[in-house]
């Protein structure tokens, strides 16, 4: 399965970016064959509004079945699920350790947006 | 008297931009001409404490923001490629329409080839019409929780009238708020106050109005309460500043009762004269 996760820096041994749309990085992981790539994510960093929509079309766009992030709005939630895309909460720690917690289905499913817009 | 526009603004909020516009448009009045106050800082207007008008016309403004057919939608991505403002998403075949979001500027309506987008109105908030004595009164009250606030501006700035004086009273800041209200004036007042917080977001506002070749002089409130450099950037800049009104508790005193100064300390009067004169006789 291939997941991105957000990032502040962009390698697997980086914090998870606790922002979604206006996360630095996205890592994309392959849990099966452990292949990793990072996506630039710094065009949606200043953006004036709609970082979370850009962000969540921007991940749809790598093919992945899962997010893992710190918090989603209800644009980005929305736009996520538009996609078929579930996403999982992790509150702390690496990318590298969120997807060995993912993988041992330790981590929460996101249900609905936890904050507000340009949180 | 043909159409006159000035525009009071300022970088720093709390400068005294309604306390400018509010007396000039008094001292307009109290000269015989004829002067409208239109209150374009429609997220927080406060132009209404002061002149105290009655309203007799209350209007809704809506913003135009895009319906999407999907039997009719190939999901192209056109609309969501030219949306500037990311209210329109794309997701295999479906696409999401974010009406908070939108600025209802019709691109998406116009580039969409199968004809799959319509338009309804959003609900962004109301212009209020009246009369203050001899001023005409117009302002904006933006929907609590709303953000598209230049919709709402361009319907208050289309009350301006073909002729006579329109002081436009506008939100503080550089963006598109303000931008939407010196927008089309003739003359632009800067309200500022000589603190290095008035300095640096005056400095601002001046390379706003440049970018957009606007006419402009300044305006120092309580200028006797801070330093000179406020001053000095004019001087150096080529700047004219056409009035300075001086730190007096009084006009303070008044402005907290809702009292117009040029009513409640009638020696200020003369001020006011002299600042539309200023403008009106001598930059226009």
């Amino acid at each position: 399965m291939k997941v991105a996760i957000t990032a502040r820096e962009g390698s697997a041994d980086s914090a998870i970016d606790q922002r979604f749309g206006r996360a630095r990085y996205l890592i994309v992981v392959d849990t099966d064959t452990g292949q990793t790539d990072t996506v630039d994510n710094e065009v949606n960093l200043n953006a004036t509004q709609g970082a979370g929509i850009q962000t969540a079309q921007n991940v749809a766009a790598l093919n992945v079945e899962a997010v893992i992030t710190g918090h989603l709005g209800p644009n980005a939630f929305r736009t996520l699920s538009a996609a078929g895309i579930r996403a999982y909460t992790a509150l702390q720690g690496t990318v590298e350790e969120a997807v060995e917690e993912l993988k041992a289905g330790r981590l929460e499913p996101v249900e609905s947006a936890d904050v507000e817009g340009h949180w | 008297m043909d159409r006159t526009v000035i525009a009071v603004a300022s970088g720093k909020g709390g400068t005294g931009k309604t306390t400018v516009s509010t007396n000039l448009a008094r001292i307009a009045a109290m000269q015989e001409l004829e002067v409208s106050y239109l209150d374009c800082d429609v997220e927080e207007p406060n132009g209404h404490i002061f002149l105290r008008p009655s309203i007799d016309n209350t209007t809704a403004v809506s913003v135009p923001v895009p319906v999407v057919d999907e039997q009719k939608c190939t999901a192209c991505g056109k609309c969501k490629e030219i949306c500037q403002y990311s209210a329109i998403a794309l997701l295999g075949k479906t696409v999401l329409t974010f009406p908070n979001l939108c600025h209802g500027c019709g691109g998406c309506l116009l580039v969409c080839p199968t004809g799959a987008i319509t338009e309804t109105g959003r609900n962004v908030g109301v212009v209020e019409e009246g009369i203050s004595g001899s001023v005409r009164f117009v302002h904006g009250i933006l929907k609590i929780g709303e953000a598209m606030s230049p919709p709402l501006i361009r319907a208050v700035k289309d009350r301006i009238l073909p002729q006579g004086i329109s002081i436009v009273d506008s939100p503080p800041g550089t963006l598109c708020p303000v931008i939407q209200s010196v927008k089309g004036a003739d003359y632009v007042v800067l309200v500022t106050e000589p603190t290095p917080f008035g300095l640096n977001d005056l400095i601002l506002a001046v390379e706003m109005l440049r970018v957009l070749e606007l006419p402009f002089g300044v305006v120092v409130n309580r200028a006797d309460a801070g330093d000179e450099a406020v001053f000095d950037y004019c001087s150096s800049e080529s700047i004219d500043v056409l009035a300075r009104i001086p730190d007096d508790r009084r006009i303070a005193e008044a402005y907290s009762c809702g009292s117009l100064a040029v009513e409640a300390l009638p020696e200020y009067a003369s001020l006011f004269e002299s600042l539309l004169k200023e403008i009106t006789c001598v930059r226009l």
